[in-house]
C-alpha cells in the first residue's frame, strides 16, 4: 500500500471530515481535487491550502445529486490532476428527523446525497481503476449503518447501503489490486453533530481523518473511528432484534 | 461536455515499465481513421500522443490521461520492389514482418535495433540505429521518401529532394510533426541467411576501445557488452562481437539458410526449458549479488571463446534482447530503466569511466551494459555523434527510485560536459533544465517552429515532450482551461 497518496479526488470537501482530509492530503503533498457545492467556502478553503504548498489545489463546484453530470466531470478531473491514485466519498447529509416525522423530500434527499451520488462517483473510480489494476477508494459510512435505529430511519438505511455497495465494489475490485475501505466513524465535532447533547467518544474532525488516512494507506476493509467503535459496535450487531426494539437507541 | 467511453481507457507503459499511465487508447487501420480520431481529440481539447509497439524504454509514447493513438494495426506492406531491394509500408508494419517478408528474396533491413518488436513508424519517428550505426548511419539514411498526415489532415510527401527540411526533422522527430502513413525504405543486400561472428574479450574499457577501433574498418557490425560490476584496473571490462556479411558464393546453400524457419530463435532453451517461463527463473537472480555473479560467470565465459569464430543467422546475431520472451518482467514490479548517453570519442572513456565509478560509489550498479559506435548524422533531432555509446539497465524500486534519479542527473552533467546526447528512445530521467546544452539552442528553435508549421495548436503530445519543451507551458494552459470547462458544466 503506497505510504503517500499522489493524486486525489475528495468529494465533500468543503466541510466536516472531508475538509480534514483534503487538509490532511495537502499537508502530506497529495495533488488534490476538492469537489462541494459550496463554491465559495471550496475556493477558500483550495487558497488557504496553497498557502505554504508547492502544489495547486483545484476547486470544482458540484452538486452530488446531479448525477448525470459525474462521468465527465470525472474525467476532467483525472485529466487535470494527471492521474488518480485515491477518491474519497466524503458528501453526506443528516438532516434533524423528528421521532414522529415521515418527510419524504428530507428522506430523498438523504438518499440521493448519500447513496446515489456516492454510486455516481465510486462507481467511475471502479471502472478506471479496475483498468489501472490499482487505486484506493474510500467511502465515508457510519456506526449508524450496522443497526436500524429509532432515531433516523433514512439516514441508518442510506449508510447500510453504502456499506453493502462498498462491500460489493471491494469483492469486485480487490482481486485487481485495487483497496475498497469503508470507513464507519463513530460521532464526530462536525456541522452534523453540533447542538447534540451527551455524545459518546467524540473526535475531531482532525483525528478522524488521520485515522481515515492510516486505514486508507493499510487499504484496510472496514475501519471504524475510532477503533474502539468496534468491539462495541460488534456487541450492538448482535443484539437480538426483538430486544434491541426495546432499547432507546 | 460529454463523457468519452469508458470502455477506452487503458493502463499504457513504457516499456520498462517504470512508468504507467492511463490513457484514451485509439487503434485505427486506415489514414481516415487517424484523421477521425484527431478531429475527436480536437474536439474535446485533448491531445494526441502516437504509439507504435511501445518499445521505447521510457515515456516517448506516453500521453497521460489524452489520447494514445496506437498505430499498430495499419500494418500494410504497400508496394515490395525485390529487384531493387526498395519497400513501401505502413507505419504499423514491425521489423519482423520486414524482415520476414524481404529475406527470402535476399535482403535485410539496413539498420535495426536489439529487438524486433519494434514498428518502422515507431523507429523511424526515433530514428532508431543498430549495431552498424557507425559504418551505415540510422534508419534514416535508408528511408527513400515517406507521406506524413499532419494534424489539419493534410498529407506531405518529404524526401532528401522534395521538403527537405521536413524530411530531416520528422525522422528523429519523436512523433511531434505528424503521423507516418507511409514509409518507403532501401533495403541491404544479402548473399546468405547467416554473418560470420567473432568473439572477442577485452579487460577493461579502453580494451574494448582498442577493439573497436581495430576493428571498425573491416567490421560490418560491432557490438560490445559490458560487465558493469567489474571494478578497479577491469573497470568496463566486456565482450564484443563482430560480424560480418558473407560475400557471394561464401554460403554453399543460401536457399536454405535465407529461409524465415532457418532464422528463426528456438523456442526452447536446451531443447527443453520453454522459453515463455524463462523470465521467471531470472526472476531470482535479478538483484545485486545474483547479477554481479551472472555478470562476472558471462565475462569468463565469454573470455574462453575469444576468437572461436562461428557463423550465425541475422536474426539470431541482430536481436539479442528477444532470446528471453518478457525479460524485463524479471526485473519486477518496479520494472526498469535504460541510461543511454553518446559521447565524443575523445572523452568516451572518460566519461563512462566516470558513470561506473559513480554507480559503484552510490551502489547503484546497473545490470546490464551494451556499448556501441556511431557517427554523427544530418537529422535535427539526432542523439549521434562521432564517438561511443554506453547504454546502462538499472533496475527501479520504489525505495532507489529517487537516487537513481538524482544518479542520472550527474551522469548527464558528465555527458553535457563532454559535449555528449541522449536518446529520446531510451531516456525517462532527463529534465527540461539539462536538456538546453543536449541540442544546439537553434536545432531545438528550428524544430519547435517546425512543430508551430506542422502543428500549430501542438494536438501531438506525449510525457517526454511536455517533460523536456516548452510544451509545458502549452499544456497548463490547456488544463486550466478544462478545469473551467468541468466548472462551468457543474
Amino acid at each position: 500500500m503506497p505510504a503517500t497518496f499522489a493524486r486525489a479526488i475528495v468529494v465533500g470537501a468543503s466541510s466536516g471530515i472531508g475538509r480534514a482530509l483534503a487538509v490532511h492530503l495537502a499537508r502530506e503533498g497529495t495533488l488534490l481535487a476538492l469537489v462541494a457545492r459550496r463554491q465559495a467556502l471550496l475556493e477558500e478553503l483550495a487558497r488557504e491550502l496553497e498557502d505554504g504548498g508547492e502544489r495547486p489545489v483545484r476547486a470544482y463546484s458540484h452538486d452530488v445529486t446531479r448525477h448525470e453530470d459525474v462521468p465527465a466531470l470525472f474525467q476532467h478531473i483525472c485529466r487535470d490532476l494527471g492521474g488518480l491514485d485515491l477518491v474519497v466519498y466524503a458528501a453526506g447529509v443528516m438532516p434533524h428527523v423528528g421521532e414522529e416525522e415521515y418527510t419524504f423530500a428530507k428522506d430523498r434527499e438523504i438518499v440521493e446525497v448519500n447513496v446515489l451520488g456516492a454510486v455516481a462517483w465510486l462507481n467511475e473510480a471502479a471502472q478506471r481503476f479496475a483498468r489501472a489494476r490499482a487505486g484506493t477508494i474510500v467511502g465515508l459510512s457510519s456506526v449508524a449503518g450496522d443497526r436500524g435505529r429509532r432515531g433516523n430511519p433514512v439516514y441508518c438505511a442510506s449508510k447500510a447501503a453504502l456499506d453493502t455497495y462498498l462491500e460489493s465494489l471491494r469483492n469486485r475490485l480487490g482481486r485487481l489490486g485495487v483497496a475498497v475501505v469503508t470507513v464507519k466513524p463513530g460521532p464526530v465535532a462536525t456541522s452534523m453533530t453540533a447542538g447534540r447533547n451527551q455524545v459518546p467518544f467524540l473526535v475531531s474532525a482532525e483525528e478522524a481523518a488521520r485515522q481515515i488516512l492510516a486505514a486508507a494507506r493499510r487499504g484496510a476493509r472496514v475501519a471504524y473511528v475510532p477503533a474502539k467503535w468496534r468491539p462495541i459496535m460488534y456487541v450492538i450487531r448482535h443484539i437480538p432484534s426483538v430486544v434491541f426494539q426495546r432499547l432507546n437507541v | 461536455m460529454t463523457a468519452l467511453p469508458p470502455d477506452r481507457l487503458e493502463r499504457v507503459e513504457a516499456w520498462g515499465r517504470a512508468t504507467g499511465v492511463m490513457s484514451w487508447v485509439y487503434r485505427p487501420s486506415t489514414v481516415d481513421g487517424v484523421r477521425e480520431v484527431f478531429a475527436l481529440a480536437r474536439a474535446r481539447g485533448l491531445t494526441v500522443g502516437l504509439r507504435g509497439a511501445g518499445q521505447s524504454y521510457g515515456d516517448a509514447s506516453l500521453n497521460a490521461e489524452q489520447v494514445c493513438l496506437d498505430l499498430s494495426r495499419t500494418d500494410r506492406i504497400l508496394d515490395w520492389d525485390p529487384a531493387h531491394g526498395v519497400i513501401r509500408v505502413e507505419p504499423g508494419v514491425t521489423v519482423r514482418r520486414l524482415w520476414q517478408y524481404v529475406i527470402e528474396d535476399g535482403w535485410w533491413p539496413a539498420v535495426v535495433p536489439g529487438t524486433m518488436w519494434v514498428t518502422l513508424g515507431g523507429a523511424a519517428a526515433m530514428n532508431i540505429h543498430g549495431k552498424n550505426n557507425w559504418k551505415v548511419g540510422p534508419l534514416g539514411d535508408h528511408i527513400v521518401e515517406f507521406e506524413l498526415l499532419l494534424p489539419s489532415g493534410e498529407v506531405v510527401r518529404a524526401s532528401r529532394e522534395q521538403n527537405p527540411e521536413l524530411f530531416h526533422a520528422a525522422i528523429g522527430g519523436f512523433g511531434m510533426l505528424g503521423c507516418f502513413v507511409s514509409l518507403t525504405l532501401r533495403l541491404k543486400r544479402i548473399h546468405s541467411g547467416l554473418l560470420n561472428v567473432e568473439p572477442l574479450a577485452a579487460g577493461s574499457l579502453e580494451e574494448v576501445m582498442a577493439l573497436f577501433e581495430e576493428r571498425m574498418p573491416r567490421a560490418d557490425y560491432l557490438v560490445g557488452w559490458i560487465d558493469c560490476f567489474a571494478r578497479g584496473a577491469a573497470l568496463g571490462r566486456g565482450l564484443v562481437h563482430q560480424a560480418n556479411y558473407l560475400e557471394p558464393g561464401a554460403d554453399p546453400e543460401p536457399e536454405r539458410t535465407l529461409r524465415v524457419e532457418h532464422q528463426e530463435l528456438p523456442d526452447t532453451f536446451f531443447g527443453l526449458l520453454p522459453k515463455s517461463l524463462m523470465w521467471r527463473c531470472m526472476r531470482p537472480v535479478v538483484n545485486r549479488p545474483g547479477m554481479r555473479l551472472v555478470n562476472a560467470l558471462k565475462y569468463h565465459v565469454g573470455r574462453r571463446e575469444h576468437g572461436q569464430r562461428f557463423r550465425q543467422s541475422h536474426a539470431a546475431f541482430a536481436f539479442l534482447l528477444d532470446y528471453i520472451p518478457n525479460w524485463k518482467l524479471a526485473y519486477g514490479p518496479g520494472g526498469l530503466i535504460q541510461y543511454q548517453s553518446f559521447v565524443p570519442a575523445a572523452r568516451a572513456a572518460e566519461v563512462f569511466r566516470g558513470q561506473l565509478t559513480l554507480a559503484h560509489e552510490r551502489r547503484i550498479v546497473p545490470f546490464l551494459g551494451v556499448f556501441k559506435r556511431h557517427r554523427p548524422d544530418d537529422f535535427l533531432m539526432t542523439h549521434a555523434v562521432d564517438g561511443y555509446s554506453l547504454a546502462l539497465d538499472f533496475q527501479v524500486t520504489e525505495a532507489k527510485r529517487e537516487r537513481l534519479w538524482a544518479l542520472a542527473a550527474d551522469f548527464d552533467r558528465l555527458v553535457i560536459d563532454a559535449g555528449g546526447r541522449f536518446y529520446f528512445a531510451k531516456d525517462s530521467t532527463l529534465a527540461a533544465e539539462r536538456y538546453a546544452p543536449f541540442l544546439a539552442e537553434d536545432r531545438t528553435q528550428r524544430f519547435l517552429a517546425l512543430k508551430r508549421q506542422c502543428d500549430p495548436e501542438e494536438l501531438l503530445q506525449t510525457n517526454l515532450y511536455r517533460r523536456l519543451f516548452a510544451g509545458a507551458a502549452t499544456s497548463a494552459r490547456r488544463v486550466s482551461s478544462s478545469a473551467r470547462i468541468a466548472a462551468s458544466t457543474s
